[in-house]
């Protein structure tokens, strides 16, 4: 399979820390990748910088085409790369609908209509609080919001960074069926998670991160039977 | 005092208030997209007031040539910015923007300036000279600078305000200039005689009120806005440039400044320094509508007039001292209220 999304040797500083070094990654089309690691580890970044939210160095092509330094996060939407940051960053005073439509801004506006019904029917509840401000949301339907509102944009790539993170277990099975509804839709996903387990479940290949660095990658259900990364990620602790 | 003059110093503190309201809605405005505290927003009031008085004396105004001169500055930054990567696409939209826009408008007040077309005809053209000062002086004093501080903010926005005051003494020289009224008409309600006038004011800062709430509510580009506003790395996230909505909110100050300046200028005359104390009496509004709420700051504005009003009746002298020391119980009450804001959410 051809690499729809790829990084080469990529490396985000902050300042004279290397919070990511040397990453090689690459996400095929209608496949799940995902991140696994610590706190800590340069998951995040690696997504900021690749949304191009922070500088980086290396190289990156999305669609066999090379990104270049001077395509800032809006150009890079409007490419078809869409993040989900860790803390959402929804329009706190503004509508759930609004949120919705300001996800389609660089969208095709003939087509909105259609894919608004479509995130409605995806998130049911975002329909029933399409009038409530984002911010009195729950922290489940602020991420659906999230998700939702990225949809709006028709993403080839769907970047999620942490989503699971600070929900109720029953809505984390939740995203992370509709994760894989997603996938089923042709959306590709590259996800940055903590909660290994629900991660690798999902994702067709992962990568883990240790301090910046890629340590192993592999088939999703060859790592998780690893007895190493068992240890160190699925088992403890959780 | 009677009830006739009370009756008076309502209306014309109301008249002023409703200027300040447009001023005051302005810096909320551009704060809220961009973080600058728009002290400059009392130059574009002045330029705004004196290129219609130039216009109606049937001269070509200096600020048309700043407006050449600021976007041809403003098409330089971008060729800078994008040296790297220009395409003839970029370039023809910045010539196009920068260098064609001023040259139409110079055309025009060429072209309409000798044929005495009227005070309709110049408020429209006054608009079209100083509404695309905003979005080039954004190019050229902020937007290099746009991630700063809000304090760096305020000190480029001082500093542009200085500059504006200057640049109007040469443009417009040391003397004050005044327009004939837009209208002589004058209506009497009960005991009181209304002037067309301030009716015109009335009703343009209504009108432009509501269409700002149009703007804001229903567009997707107010929607864009206001979401720059809310949050800016999640503006960015769905494409937003956060440059574009700096830019629209300016020319929408800008705008709003110089209509504000052809309201008041057949009634008071306007020096090149008038238009700072005006905006900072909008400024006193904002900043009891907390920098953030539109409504409030409106109605603060109308209080504003009219306390000026009253205070320059019973105490003239005192008149500014009084107005401005508003501000200082808010403060007080809002630092004891509220506590700390975080800007962004979650």
């Amino acid at each position: 399979m051809t690499a729809l999304f790829s990084l080469d040797n990529f490396t985000v500083s902050y300042g004279k820390v290397q919070a990511v070094s040397d990453v090689s990654l690459n996400v095929a089309k209608g496949e799940i990748v995902t991140v696994i690691g610590a706190n800590g580890a340069g998951k995040s970044t690696l997504l900021n910088a690749a949304m191009g939210l922070l500088p980086a160095r290396g190289r990156m092509t999305f669609e066999g085409q090379e990104l270049a330094e001077t395509d800032d996060v809006e150009a890079r939407v409007g490419l078809g790369l869409c993040l989900v940051a860790e803390k959402r960053h929804l329009f706190g005073s503004m509508s759930v609908e609004d949120n919705l439509v300001l996800g389609a801004f660089r969208a095709d506006r003939s087509a909105f209509e259609g894919t608004l019904s479509d995130v409605y029917a995806r998130f049911p509840r975002l329909l029933e609080r399409r009038q409530q401000l984002a911010g009195t949301l729950s922290g489940g339907e602020r991420q659906m919001l999230a998700m939702g509102r990225a949809l709006m944009s028709r993403p080839r790539l769907l970047m999620l960074d942490e989503p699971s993170l600070g929900l109720a277990p029953r809505i984390v099975a939740d995203i992370f069926t509709i994760i894989a509804d997603l996938r089923a839709a042709g959306v590709s996903i590259l996800l940055v998670e903590q909660n290994a387990k629900a991660a690798l479940d999902i994702a067709d290949r992962a990568y883990v991160m240790e301090l910046g660095e890629i340590t192993r990658s592999g088939a999703a259900a060859t790592l998780a039977a690893d007895p190493s990364i068992a240890a160190s990620y699925l088992g403890l602790g959780h | 005092m009677d009830l006739t003059i009370l009756l008076f110093l309502l209306q014309d503190g109301m008249t002023s208030g409703a200027i300040y309201a447009l001023l005051g809605v302005a810096l909320v405005l551009v704060f809220a997209v961009t973080r600058v505290i728009f002290i400059p927003q009392g130059e574009f009031v002045t330029y705004g007031a004196l290129t219609f008085a130039v216009l109606e004396a049937g001269q070509i105004p200096g600020t048309m040539w700043l407006l050449a001169g600021a976007g041809a500055l403003a098409f330089l930054f971008e060729l800078w910015t994008h040296r790297r990567e220009l395409t003839a696409r970029l370039l023809v939209h910045e010539a196009t923007l920068k260098l064609a826009l001023p040259a139409v408008v110079a055309g025009l007040t060429h072209v309409l300036v000798p044929m005495k077309a009227g005070p309709f005809v110049n408020l429209l053209l006054t608009i079209a000279i100083i509404g695309p000062l905003g979005p080039y002086l954004y190019r050229i004093a902020f937007q290099p600078n746009a991630d700063a501080s809000v304090l760096t903010l305020l000190i480029t926005a001082v500093g542009v305000h200085l500059a504006m005051m200057g640049m109007g003494l040469i443009l417009f020289g040391a003397e004050g200039l005044r327009a004939p009224p837009i209208s002589n008409a004058s209506f009497t309600l009960g005991p009181l005689p209304v002037s067309g006038q301030s009716i015109g004011v009335y009703l343009v800062t209504l009108g432009l009120i509501l269409a700002l709430w149009l703007f804001f509510d229903r567009t997707l580009m107010g929607k864009a806005l206001r979401a720059t506003a809310v949050n800016r790395i999640g503006a960015r996230l769905v494409g937003i440039r956060t440059s574009l909505s700096g830019r629209i909110a300016f020319a929408l100050a800008a705008t709003i400044g110089a209509i504000s300046g052809i309201l008041i200028v057949p009634v008071t005359t306007i020096y090149y320094d008038t238009g700072f104390i005006v905006g900072l009496k909008g400024f006193v509004a904002a900043i009891i509508g907390g920098l953030a709420s539109y409504p409030l700051t409106a109605a603060a504005a109308i209080v504003v007039g009219i306390v000026e009003a009253l205070a320059s009746f019973f105490a003239s002298d005192l008149k500014e001292i009084i107005v401005f020391m508003l501000i200082i119980p808010v403060l007080v009450w809002r630092s004891i209220a509220s506590g700390h804001h975080d800007e962004e959410e979650e």
